[in-house]
Protein backbone atom coordinates (compact mmCIF):
# COMPACT_ATOMS: atom_id res chain seq x y z
CA UNK A 1 0.00 0.00 0.00
CA UNK A 2 1.04 3.69 -1.17
CA UNK A 3 0.40 6.74 1.02
CA UNK A 4 1.61 10.59 0.60
CA UNK A 5 1.67 13.29 3.07
CA UNK A 6 -0.31 16.20 1.49
CA UNK A 7 0.85 19.00 2.75
CA UNK A 8 -1.71 21.70 4.10
CA UNK A 9 -0.92 24.94 2.70
CA UNK A 10 -3.90 26.84 4.93
CA UNK A 11 -6.29 24.45 3.09
CA UNK A 12 -4.85 24.02 -0.38
CA UNK A 13 -3.12 21.35 -1.86
CA UNK A 14 -0.31 22.68 -3.84
CA UNK A 15 1.33 21.48 -6.94
CA UNK A 16 4.08 19.79 -4.87
CA UNK A 17 1.07 17.72 -3.10
CA UNK A 18 -0.14 16.86 -6.66
CA UNK A 19 3.04 15.99 -7.94
CA UNK A 20 3.53 13.44 -5.46
CA UNK A 21 -0.13 11.94 -5.33
CA UNK A 22 1.40 11.24 -9.49
CA UNK A 23 4.41 9.64 -8.30
CA UNK A 24 2.26 7.05 -6.01
CA UNK A 25 -0.48 5.99 -7.78
CA UNK A 26 1.81 5.30 -10.94
CA UNK A 27 3.93 3.16 -8.61
CA UNK A 28 0.62 1.94 -6.53
CA UNK A 29 -1.52 -1.19 -7.52
CA UNK A 30 -4.12 -0.89 -4.80
CA UNK A 31 -5.02 2.89 -4.58
CA UNK A 32 -2.92 5.60 -2.92
CA UNK A 33 -3.77 6.92 0.79
CA UNK A 34 -3.18 10.37 1.43
CA UNK A 35 -3.10 11.98 5.11
CA UNK A 36 -3.33 15.73 5.66
CA UNK A 37 -3.64 17.33 8.88
CA UNK A 38 -6.18 19.96 9.32
CA UNK A 39 -9.04 20.22 7.21
CA UNK A 40 -8.43 21.14 3.61
CA UNK A 41 -10.67 23.39 1.90
CA UNK A 42 -14.18 22.37 -0.10
CA UNK A 43 -13.64 20.88 -3.22
CA UNK A 44 -9.48 20.28 -2.18
CA UNK A 45 -9.89 16.04 -2.01
CA UNK A 46 -11.68 16.34 -5.17
CA UNK A 47 -8.45 17.54 -6.50
CA UNK A 48 -6.39 15.14 -5.00
CA UNK A 49 -8.89 12.18 -6.54
CA UNK A 50 -8.39 13.26 -9.86
CA UNK A 51 -4.48 12.50 -9.70
CA UNK A 52 -4.79 8.73 -8.23
CA UNK A 53 -5.80 9.63 -4.17
CA UNK A 54 -8.03 6.88 -3.23
CA UNK A 55 -8.38 7.76 0.29
CA UNK A 56 -7.88 10.89 2.45
CA UNK A 57 -7.09 10.58 6.11
CA UNK A 58 -7.95 14.45 7.80
CA UNK A 59 -5.86 13.99 10.91
CA UNK A 60 -7.52 17.09 13.55
CA UNK A 61 -6.01 18.49 17.07
CA UNK A 62 -2.84 19.76 16.17
CA UNK A 63 -2.93 23.94 15.89
CA UNK A 64 0.41 24.44 15.31
CA UNK A 65 3.06 22.52 13.45
CA UNK A 66 5.61 21.26 15.19
CA UNK A 67 7.74 18.28 13.78
CA UNK A 68 7.52 15.78 16.23
CA UNK A 69 3.96 15.80 16.94
CA UNK A 70 3.09 16.18 13.35
CA UNK A 71 5.45 13.33 12.07
CA UNK A 72 4.58 10.99 14.80
CA UNK A 73 0.62 12.10 13.57
CA UNK A 74 1.40 10.74 10.37
CA UNK A 75 3.18 7.93 11.46
CA UNK A 76 0.47 6.84 13.56
CA UNK A 77 -1.92 6.86 10.30
CA UNK A 78 0.20 4.90 8.29
CA UNK A 79 -1.64 1.20 9.10
CA UNK A 80 -0.77 -0.74 6.20
CA UNK A 81 1.42 2.20 3.83
CA UNK A 82 5.07 0.86 3.09
CA UNK A 83 6.03 3.45 1.30
CA UNK A 84 5.01 7.25 1.63
CA UNK A 85 5.77 9.89 -1.24
CA UNK A 86 5.78 13.40 0.17
CA UNK A 87 7.14 16.77 -1.10
CA UNK A 88 10.84 17.86 -0.23
CA UNK A 89 9.70 21.48 0.76
CA UNK A 90 10.84 22.75 3.86
CA UNK A 91 8.00 21.48 5.71
CA UNK A 92 8.84 17.88 4.05
CA UNK A 93 12.38 18.10 5.04
CA UNK A 94 11.46 19.05 8.46
CA UNK A 95 8.97 15.94 8.46
CA UNK A 96 10.32 12.94 6.43
CA UNK A 97 13.48 12.01 8.63
CA UNK A 98 10.76 12.22 11.72
CA UNK A 99 8.81 9.64 10.01
CA UNK A 100 11.13 7.54 8.59
CA UNK A 101 12.39 6.74 12.31
CA UNK A 102 8.76 6.10 13.62
CA UNK A 103 8.28 3.87 10.39
CA UNK A 104 12.02 2.35 10.55
CA UNK A 105 12.32 3.38 6.46
CA UNK A 106 14.87 3.53 4.49
CA UNK A 107 14.70 7.05 3.49
CA UNK A 108 15.30 9.12 -0.14
CA UNK A 109 15.24 12.79 0.09
CA UNK A 110 15.84 15.39 -3.05
CA UNK A 111 13.93 12.26 -5.81
CA UNK A 112 13.71 13.31 -9.43
CA UNK A 113 12.19 10.42 -11.25
CA UNK A 114 10.10 8.12 -10.79
CA UNK A 115 11.98 4.65 -9.27
CA UNK A 116 13.38 1.39 -11.02
CA UNK A 117 11.23 -1.28 -9.68
CA UNK A 118 13.18 -3.91 -12.24
CA UNK A 119 15.35 -4.92 -9.20
CA UNK A 120 14.39 -3.43 -6.01
CA UNK A 121 13.45 -0.34 -4.99
CA UNK A 122 15.93 2.27 -6.86
CA UNK A 123 15.39 6.36 -7.24
CA UNK A 124 17.30 8.73 -8.88
CA UNK A 125 18.32 11.68 -6.65
CA UNK A 126 19.83 14.92 -6.87
CA UNK A 127 23.52 15.51 -5.47
CA UNK A 128 26.42 17.35 -5.26
CA UNK A 129 24.06 20.40 -5.40
CA UNK A 130 23.13 20.07 -9.06
CA UNK A 131 26.39 19.01 -10.44
CA UNK A 132 25.12 15.27 -10.43
CA UNK A 133 22.53 12.49 -10.22
CA UNK A 134 22.89 9.41 -7.80
CA UNK A 135 21.19 5.96 -8.10
CA UNK A 136 20.17 4.78 -4.62
CA UNK A 137 18.92 2.01 -3.93
CA UNK A 138 16.37 1.21 -0.73
CA UNK A 139 16.70 -1.74 0.96
CA UNK A 140 13.86 -1.50 3.81
CA UNK A 141 10.76 -2.99 2.93
CA UNK A 142 9.12 0.50 4.26
CA UNK A 143 9.89 3.54 2.39
CA UNK A 144 9.93 7.52 2.19
CA UNK A 145 10.95 9.33 -1.23
CA UNK A 146 10.87 13.20 -1.05
CA UNK A 147 10.14 14.44 -4.25
CA UNK A 148 11.65 17.32 -5.62
CA UNK A 149 9.36 20.53 -6.68
CA UNK A 150 8.63 20.34 -10.11
CA UNK A 151 10.25 17.16 -11.00
CA UNK A 152 7.25 14.82 -11.50
CA UNK A 153 5.13 15.75 -14.25
CA UNK A 154 1.64 15.82 -13.41
CA UNK A 155 -0.52 12.69 -14.54
CA UNK A 156 -4.15 12.39 -14.17
CA UNK A 157 -5.63 9.51 -12.61
CA UNK A 158 -9.67 10.10 -11.54
CA UNK A 159 -10.77 7.93 -9.35
CA UNK A 160 -13.15 8.00 -6.20
CA UNK A 161 -11.70 9.21 -2.38
CA UNK A 162 -12.91 8.20 0.85
CA UNK A 163 -12.43 10.54 3.62
CA UNK A 164 -11.75 9.80 6.95
CA UNK A 165 -10.98 11.80 10.33
CA UNK A 166 -8.58 11.18 13.29
CA UNK A 167 -7.87 12.44 15.75
CA UNK A 168 -4.61 12.83 18.06
CA UNK A 169 -3.42 14.93 21.17
CA UNK A 170 -1.14 18.01 20.84
CA UNK A 171 -0.34 17.17 24.06
CA UNK A 172 3.72 16.99 24.46
CA UNK A 173 4.36 19.92 22.13
CA UNK A 174 8.14 21.08 22.73
CA UNK A 175 8.22 23.90 20.72
CA UNK A 176 6.40 26.77 20.35
CA UNK A 177 5.45 29.16 16.90
CA UNK A 178 5.55 32.80 18.62
CA UNK A 179 5.73 34.73 14.84
CA UNK A 180 5.00 33.54 11.20
CA UNK A 181 5.72 36.06 8.43
CA UNK A 182 4.67 34.88 5.36
CA UNK A 183 4.85 36.84 1.84
CA UNK A 184 1.56 37.08 0.78
CA UNK A 185 1.15 36.33 -2.67
CA UNK A 186 4.35 35.86 -3.51
CA UNK A 187 5.24 32.17 -5.51
CA UNK A 188 7.83 29.95 -3.28
CA UNK A 189 10.75 29.75 -5.33
CA UNK A 190 11.27 26.57 -4.93
CA UNK A 191 7.62 25.88 -6.29
CA UNK A 192 7.73 28.49 -9.04
CA UNK A 193 7.94 26.95 -12.85
CA UNK A 194 9.66 30.22 -13.90
CA UNK A 195 12.09 32.24 -11.98
CA UNK A 196 13.62 35.55 -13.17
CA UNK A 197 17.10 36.11 -11.58
CA UNK A 198 19.45 39.11 -11.47
CA UNK A 199 23.19 39.73 -10.43
CA UNK A 200 25.64 42.40 -9.87
CA UNK A 201 24.97 43.35 -13.54
CA UNK A 202 22.09 45.44 -12.33
CA UNK A 203 24.52 47.35 -10.34
CA UNK A 204 22.22 48.29 -7.18
CA UNK A 205 19.11 47.19 -5.52
CA UNK A 206 17.34 50.20 -7.17
CA UNK A 207 17.18 49.02 -10.23
CA UNK A 208 15.27 45.64 -9.48
CA UNK A 209 12.09 47.59 -10.61
CA UNK A 210 12.49 45.96 -13.77
CA UNK A 211 13.58 42.44 -12.77
CA UNK A 212 10.31 42.53 -10.67
CA UNK A 213 8.31 43.70 -13.08
CA UNK A 214 9.27 41.03 -16.00
CA UNK A 215 8.47 38.42 -13.16
CA UNK A 216 5.20 39.76 -12.55
CA UNK A 217 4.39 39.90 -16.17
CA UNK A 218 5.63 36.05 -16.64
CA UNK A 219 3.89 34.73 -13.54
CA UNK A 220 7.75 34.08 -11.78
CA UNK A 221 9.07 34.17 -9.32
CA UNK A 222 12.27 36.46 -8.24
CA UNK A 223 15.74 34.99 -7.51
CA UNK A 224 19.73 36.62 -7.23
CA UNK A 225 22.92 35.66 -6.72
CA UNK A 226 24.88 35.69 -4.05
CA UNK A 227 27.25 38.92 -4.49
CA UNK A 228 23.21 40.19 -4.56
CA UNK A 229 22.33 38.85 -1.28
CA UNK A 230 25.96 38.95 0.72
CA UNK A 231 25.54 42.55 -0.53
CA UNK A 232 21.87 42.82 0.98
CA UNK A 233 20.69 44.10 -2.21
CA UNK A 234 17.94 41.71 -1.96
CA UNK A 235 16.86 39.40 0.69
CA UNK A 236 18.93 35.95 1.31
CA UNK A 237 15.86 34.17 0.65
CA UNK A 238 16.15 34.29 -2.93
CA UNK A 239 19.42 33.62 -3.03
CA UNK A 240 19.81 30.25 -5.57
CA UNK A 241 23.17 28.55 -5.94
CA UNK A 242 25.08 26.09 -4.03
CA UNK A 243 24.70 27.78 -0.36
CA UNK A 244 21.54 28.96 -0.88
CA UNK A 245 18.40 27.47 -2.95
CA UNK A 246 18.49 24.68 -5.35
CA UNK A 247 15.39 25.13 -7.45
CA UNK A 248 14.68 23.38 -10.63
CA UNK A 249 12.13 25.18 -12.96
CA UNK A 250 10.58 25.23 -16.12
CA UNK A 251 12.02 28.36 -17.13
CA UNK A 252 15.14 30.56 -15.36
CA UNK A 253 16.14 33.83 -16.80
CA UNK A 254 19.05 34.90 -15.35
CA UNK A 255 19.88 38.56 -15.64
CA UNK A 256 23.17 40.05 -15.23
CA UNK A 257 25.21 36.80 -13.80
CA UNK A 258 28.12 35.45 -15.06
CA UNK A 259 27.64 31.92 -14.16
CA UNK A 260 30.26 31.19 -11.69
CA UNK A 261 29.83 26.64 -11.34
CA UNK A 262 28.77 27.37 -7.16
CA UNK A 263 25.62 29.49 -9.20
CA UNK A 264 25.43 27.12 -12.05
CA UNK A 265 25.01 24.03 -8.54
CA UNK A 266 21.72 25.58 -7.82
CA UNK A 267 19.88 25.95 -11.17
CA UNK A 268 21.81 23.77 -13.84
CA UNK A 269 18.46 21.64 -13.58
CA UNK A 270 16.40 23.85 -14.63
CA UNK A 271 14.95 22.76 -18.01
CA UNK A 272 15.14 25.81 -20.06
CA UNK A 273 17.80 28.49 -19.46
CA UNK A 274 17.66 31.84 -20.87
CA UNK A 275 20.96 34.07 -19.69
CA UNK A 276 21.45 37.85 -20.89
CA UNK A 277 24.82 39.14 -20.48
CA UNK A 278 26.86 41.67 -21.62
CA UNK A 279 30.25 39.75 -21.36
CA UNK A 280 29.94 37.70 -24.05
CA UNK A 281 32.35 35.47 -22.27
CA UNK A 282 30.21 34.66 -19.32
CA UNK A 283 30.58 31.50 -18.31
CA UNK A 284 26.52 31.08 -17.86
CA UNK A 285 26.48 30.85 -21.75
CA UNK A 286 27.72 27.73 -21.82
CA UNK A 287 24.72 26.44 -19.42
CA UNK A 288 22.05 28.22 -21.52
CA UNK A 289 19.85 27.18 -24.11
CA UNK A 290 18.79 31.09 -25.30
CA UNK A 291 20.93 33.87 -24.61
CA UNK A 292 21.39 37.77 -25.37
CA UNK A 293 24.79 39.15 -25.61
CA UNK A 294 23.18 42.97 -24.22
CA UNK A 295 23.29 45.22 -21.58
CA UNK A 296 20.61 44.18 -19.01
CA UNK A 297 19.12 48.10 -18.81
CA UNK A 298 18.75 47.91 -23.07
CA UNK A 299 17.29 44.46 -23.01
CA UNK A 300 14.88 44.05 -19.72
CA UNK A 301 12.94 46.96 -21.54
CA UNK A 302 12.14 45.51 -24.50
CA UNK A 303 11.56 41.63 -23.22
CA UNK A 304 9.04 43.63 -20.94
CA UNK A 305 7.30 45.22 -23.48
CA UNK A 306 6.87 42.27 -25.56
CA UNK A 307 5.90 39.95 -22.24
CA UNK A 308 3.31 42.46 -22.27
CA UNK A 309 2.40 42.31 -25.91
CA UNK A 310 2.39 38.67 -25.70
CA UNK A 311 0.29 38.60 -23.01
CA UNK A 312 -2.49 40.99 -25.03
CA UNK B 1 29.88 17.93 10.84
CA UNK B 2 30.52 17.02 7.36
CA UNK B 3 33.95 16.69 5.17
CA UNK B 4 32.77 17.51 1.60
CA UNK B 5 34.47 18.36 -1.38
CA UNK B 6 35.57 22.42 -1.93
CA UNK B 7 32.45 24.20 -3.69
CA UNK B 8 34.85 24.49 -7.02
CA UNK B 9 35.13 20.73 -7.24
CA UNK B 10 34.50 19.51 -10.93
CA UNK B 11 32.40 16.56 -10.11
CA UNK B 12 33.32 13.39 -11.77
CA UNK B 13 32.67 9.35 -10.85
CA UNK B 14 34.87 6.48 -11.58
CA UNK B 15 34.81 2.67 -11.52
CA UNK B 16 31.98 2.64 -14.24
CA UNK B 17 30.23 5.66 -12.62
CA UNK B 18 30.07 3.92 -8.76
CA UNK B 19 32.36 6.27 -7.16
CA UNK B 20 32.87 10.05 -6.78
CA UNK B 21 36.30 10.84 -8.01
CA UNK B 22 37.94 12.07 -5.05
CA UNK B 23 41.54 12.85 -7.27
CA UNK B 24 42.66 16.41 -6.55
CA UNK B 25 39.52 17.22 -4.38
CA UNK B 26 40.25 19.34 -1.76
CA UNK B 27 38.13 18.72 1.28
CA UNK B 28 36.66 21.02 3.52
CA UNK B 29 33.85 21.77 6.85
CA UNK B 30 30.79 21.35 4.96
CA UNK B 31 29.92 25.42 4.58
CA UNK B 32 26.28 24.95 6.47
CA UNK B 33 28.19 22.62 9.44
CA UNK B 34 30.70 25.61 9.55
CA UNK B 35 27.81 28.54 10.51
CA UNK B 36 26.79 25.73 12.93
CA UNK B 37 30.30 24.98 14.67
CA UNK B 38 30.18 29.61 14.68
CA UNK B 39 27.07 29.52 16.19
CA UNK B 40 27.49 26.91 18.71
CA UNK B 41 30.47 28.99 19.65
CA UNK B 42 28.44 32.08 20.04
CA UNK B 43 26.02 30.48 22.65
CA UNK B 44 28.28 29.10 24.56
CA UNK B 45 30.55 31.87 25.23
CA UNK B 46 27.21 33.79 25.95
CA UNK B 47 25.39 31.17 27.87
CA UNK B 48 28.27 28.86 29.07
CA UNK B 49 29.62 25.40 28.42
CA UNK B 50 31.62 23.77 25.83
CA UNK B 51 31.46 22.65 22.27
CA UNK B 52 32.23 19.36 20.88
CA UNK B 53 32.28 18.63 17.39
CA UNK B 54 31.47 14.96 16.34
CA UNK B 55 32.00 13.88 12.42
CA UNK B 56 31.43 10.19 10.87
CA UNK B 57 34.50 9.29 8.87
CA UNK B 58 37.68 7.92 7.74
CA UNK B 59 41.45 9.11 8.77
CA UNK B 60 41.47 11.73 6.37
CA UNK B 61 38.51 13.65 7.73
CA UNK B 62 41.14 14.48 10.89
CA UNK B 63 42.98 17.47 9.23
CA UNK B 64 39.53 18.81 8.51
CA UNK B 65 38.25 18.02 12.45
CA UNK B 66 41.20 20.14 13.18
CA UNK B 67 40.36 22.99 11.53
CA UNK B 68 37.32 22.54 13.43
CA UNK B 69 38.94 22.49 16.62
CA UNK B 70 41.53 25.81 15.50
CA UNK B 71 38.06 27.58 14.91
CA UNK B 72 37.12 26.91 18.60
CA UNK B 73 35.65 23.75 19.19
CA UNK B 74 36.96 22.24 22.60
CA UNK B 75 36.78 18.86 21.29
CA UNK B 76 36.58 16.32 19.03
CA UNK B 77 34.80 12.74 18.17
CA UNK B 78 35.30 10.71 15.19
CA UNK B 79 33.01 7.58 14.48
CA UNK B 80 35.31 6.19 12.71
CA UNK B 81 33.32 4.62 9.77
CA UNK B 82 32.56 5.67 6.26
CA UNK B 83 29.84 7.87 5.82
CA UNK B 84 27.60 5.77 3.53
CA UNK B 85 24.26 7.63 3.64
CA UNK B 86 22.37 10.50 6.15
CA UNK B 87 20.66 7.69 7.98
CA UNK B 88 23.44 5.55 8.67
CA UNK B 89 25.61 9.33 9.80
CA UNK B 90 22.47 9.68 11.98
CA UNK B 91 22.35 6.84 13.89
CA UNK B 92 25.77 6.73 14.83
CA UNK B 93 25.65 10.64 16.10
CA UNK B 94 23.00 9.67 17.79
CA UNK B 95 24.95 6.87 20.20
CA UNK B 96 27.54 9.81 20.13
CA UNK B 97 24.51 12.15 21.58
CA UNK B 98 22.75 9.64 24.67
CA UNK B 99 26.16 8.97 26.06
CA UNK B 100 27.22 12.69 26.28
CA UNK B 101 24.17 14.75 28.25
CA UNK B 102 24.30 17.70 25.15
CA UNK B 103 21.55 20.39 25.36
CA UNK B 104 21.95 20.83 21.84
CA UNK B 105 23.09 19.18 18.70
CA UNK B 106 23.67 21.72 15.89
CA UNK B 107 23.90 20.56 11.99
CA UNK B 108 23.80 21.97 8.94
CA UNK B 109 20.47 22.28 6.51
CA UNK B 110 22.13 20.24 4.77
CA UNK B 111 25.54 18.22 3.24
CA UNK B 112 26.76 20.13 -0.04
CA UNK B 113 27.38 16.52 -1.62
CA UNK B 114 24.96 14.20 -0.69
CA UNK B 115 22.38 17.01 0.12
CA UNK B 116 20.24 14.43 1.87
CA UNK B 117 18.88 17.48 4.73
CA UNK B 118 18.19 14.41 6.88
CA UNK B 119 20.41 14.50 9.98
CA UNK B 120 18.70 17.25 11.83
CA UNK B 121 15.46 15.22 11.93
CA UNK B 122 16.47 12.20 11.96
CA UNK B 123 18.18 12.88 15.26
CA UNK B 124 15.34 14.56 16.75
CA UNK B 125 13.27 11.19 16.30
CA UNK B 126 15.96 9.06 17.48
CA UNK B 127 16.95 11.32 20.25
CA UNK B 128 12.68 12.21 21.25
CA UNK B 129 13.86 15.64 20.86
CA UNK B 130 12.17 18.61 19.39
CA UNK B 131 14.28 19.49 16.07
CA UNK B 132 14.10 22.57 14.16
CA UNK B 133 15.20 22.97 10.41
CA UNK B 134 16.75 25.28 8.25
CA UNK B 135 16.95 28.10 11.46
CA UNK B 136 18.34 31.57 9.94
CA UNK B 137 18.50 32.79 13.64
CA UNK B 138 19.43 30.70 17.08
CA UNK B 139 19.78 31.53 20.45
CA UNK B 140 19.66 30.32 24.52
CA UNK B 141 17.82 32.93 26.57
CA UNK B 142 17.28 31.50 30.16
CA UNK B 143 17.25 27.87 29.30
CA UNK B 144 15.05 28.12 26.65
CA UNK B 145 16.06 27.92 22.58
CA UNK B 146 15.04 30.28 20.32
CA UNK B 147 14.99 30.14 16.75
CA UNK B 148 14.08 31.92 13.63
CA UNK B 149 13.71 29.21 10.67
CA UNK B 150 12.70 29.55 6.69
CA UNK B 151 9.03 28.43 6.07
CA UNK B 152 7.92 27.53 2.60
CA UNK B 153 7.03 31.02 1.16
CA UNK B 154 8.37 32.88 4.37
CA UNK B 155 9.53 32.53 8.24
CA UNK B 156 8.81 32.06 11.29
CA UNK B 157 10.52 32.17 14.92
CA UNK B 158 9.81 29.10 17.48
CA UNK B 159 10.64 28.71 20.66
CA UNK B 160 11.88 25.30 22.15
CA UNK B 161 12.50 23.68 25.30
CA UNK B 162 16.42 21.85 25.60
CA UNK B 163 17.65 19.58 24.34
CA UNK B 164 16.86 20.40 20.90
CA UNK B 165 18.59 19.94 17.76
CA UNK B 166 18.57 22.42 14.95
CA UNK B 167 20.13 22.91 11.54
CA UNK B 168 21.81 25.95 10.04
CA UNK B 169 20.70 27.58 7.17
CA UNK B 170 22.79 30.54 5.45
CA UNK B 171 22.41 34.09 7.05
CA UNK B 172 22.93 32.00 10.47
CA UNK B 173 25.93 33.78 11.14
CA UNK B 174 29.57 35.04 9.70
CA UNK B 175 31.68 31.78 9.54
CA UNK B 176 35.09 32.25 11.63
CA UNK B 177 38.19 31.72 10.46
CA UNK B 178 40.90 30.12 12.55
CA UNK B 179 43.97 32.17 13.75
CA UNK B 180 46.93 31.44 14.42
CA UNK B 181 46.88 30.98 18.47
CA UNK B 182 43.75 28.81 17.30
CA UNK B 183 45.62 26.53 14.82
CA UNK B 184 48.49 26.17 17.55
CA UNK B 185 45.86 25.39 20.22
CA UNK B 186 43.60 22.82 18.09
CA UNK B 187 46.87 20.88 17.87
CA UNK B 188 46.38 19.68 21.28
CA UNK B 189 42.86 19.33 21.88
CA UNK B 190 41.35 16.00 22.46
CA UNK B 191 40.32 14.55 18.96
CA UNK B 192 38.48 11.12 19.92
CA UNK B 193 38.18 8.08 17.94
CA UNK B 194 35.57 5.42 18.46
CA UNK B 195 34.23 2.72 16.32
CA UNK B 196 31.09 3.24 15.26
CA UNK B 197 27.79 0.93 16.38
CA UNK B 198 26.50 -1.78 14.18
CA UNK B 199 23.27 -0.14 12.13
CA UNK B 200 21.33 -2.39 9.54
CA UNK B 201 21.36 -0.80 6.14
CA UNK B 202 18.95 1.71 4.58
CA UNK B 203 20.69 1.36 1.28
CA UNK B 204 23.38 1.62 -1.40
CA UNK B 205 24.27 3.51 -3.81
CA UNK B 206 24.68 1.65 -7.18
CA UNK B 207 25.62 4.36 -9.43
CA UNK B 208 26.15 8.23 -10.14
CA UNK B 209 26.08 10.67 -13.33
CA UNK B 210 26.83 13.78 -13.99
CA UNK B 211 23.54 16.37 -16.02
CA UNK B 212 23.19 15.88 -19.37
CA UNK B 213 25.48 18.58 -21.21
CA UNK B 214 22.94 21.42 -23.19
CA UNK B 215 23.25 22.33 -26.81
CA UNK B 216 25.03 25.37 -27.86
CA UNK B 217 22.78 28.11 -26.84
CA UNK B 218 21.02 30.15 -29.03
CA UNK B 219 21.91 33.71 -28.97
CA UNK B 220 19.32 36.99 -30.43
CA UNK B 221 20.57 40.22 -31.23
CA UNK B 222 20.60 42.38 -27.81
CA UNK B 223 19.12 45.41 -30.95
CA UNK B 224 16.15 42.85 -30.78
CA UNK B 225 15.47 41.08 -27.40
CA UNK B 226 11.67 40.90 -28.31
CA UNK B 227 12.43 37.30 -30.32
CA UNK B 228 13.94 36.36 -27.27
CA UNK B 229 10.09 36.23 -25.67
CA UNK B 230 8.81 34.59 -28.82
CA UNK B 231 11.10 32.05 -28.91
CA UNK B 232 10.30 31.19 -25.35
CA UNK B 233 6.75 31.08 -26.13
CA UNK B 234 6.58 30.02 -29.53
CA UNK B 235 9.36 27.42 -29.72
CA UNK B 236 10.22 26.37 -26.41
CA UNK B 237 6.21 26.90 -25.25
CA UNK B 238 7.28 27.47 -21.81
CA UNK B 239 5.56 30.72 -21.31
Amino acid sequence: MTGIYAENSEGIFKKSVLEAASYASQISTDGVTAICIGSPNDGEADKLAKYGITKLIIVEGLTAFDAQNYGKAIAASLTGIKTLIMANTYEGKALAPRIAVLMNASLATNVVALPDTSNGFVVKRGVFSGKGFAHVQLSRDNKIVAITPNSIELKENQVSIAVEKATVSEAGNLTKITASNKAAGKIPLTEAEIVVSAGRGMKGPENWGMVEELASLLGAATACSKPVSDMEWRPHSEHVGQTGITIKPNLYIAIGISGAIQHLAGVSSSKVIVVINKDPEAPFFKAADYGIVGDAFEVLPQLIAAAKAAQN
Amino acid sequence: MSVVPDTTTKITFTDNNTKFNTAGVQFIINPYDELSLTKALEITEKAGGSVTVATVGLAEADAVIRKALAIGANDAIRINANPSDGQFVAEQLAAIAQQGGYDMVLTGRESIDYNGGQVCGLLGALLNWPSVNVCTKMDVIDGKAHFERDIDGGRETIEAVLPVVASAQKDLCEPRIPNMKGIMAARTKPLTVVEPIAVDGFGQYNGFENPIAKQAVKLFDAQNAAQLIDALKNEAKII
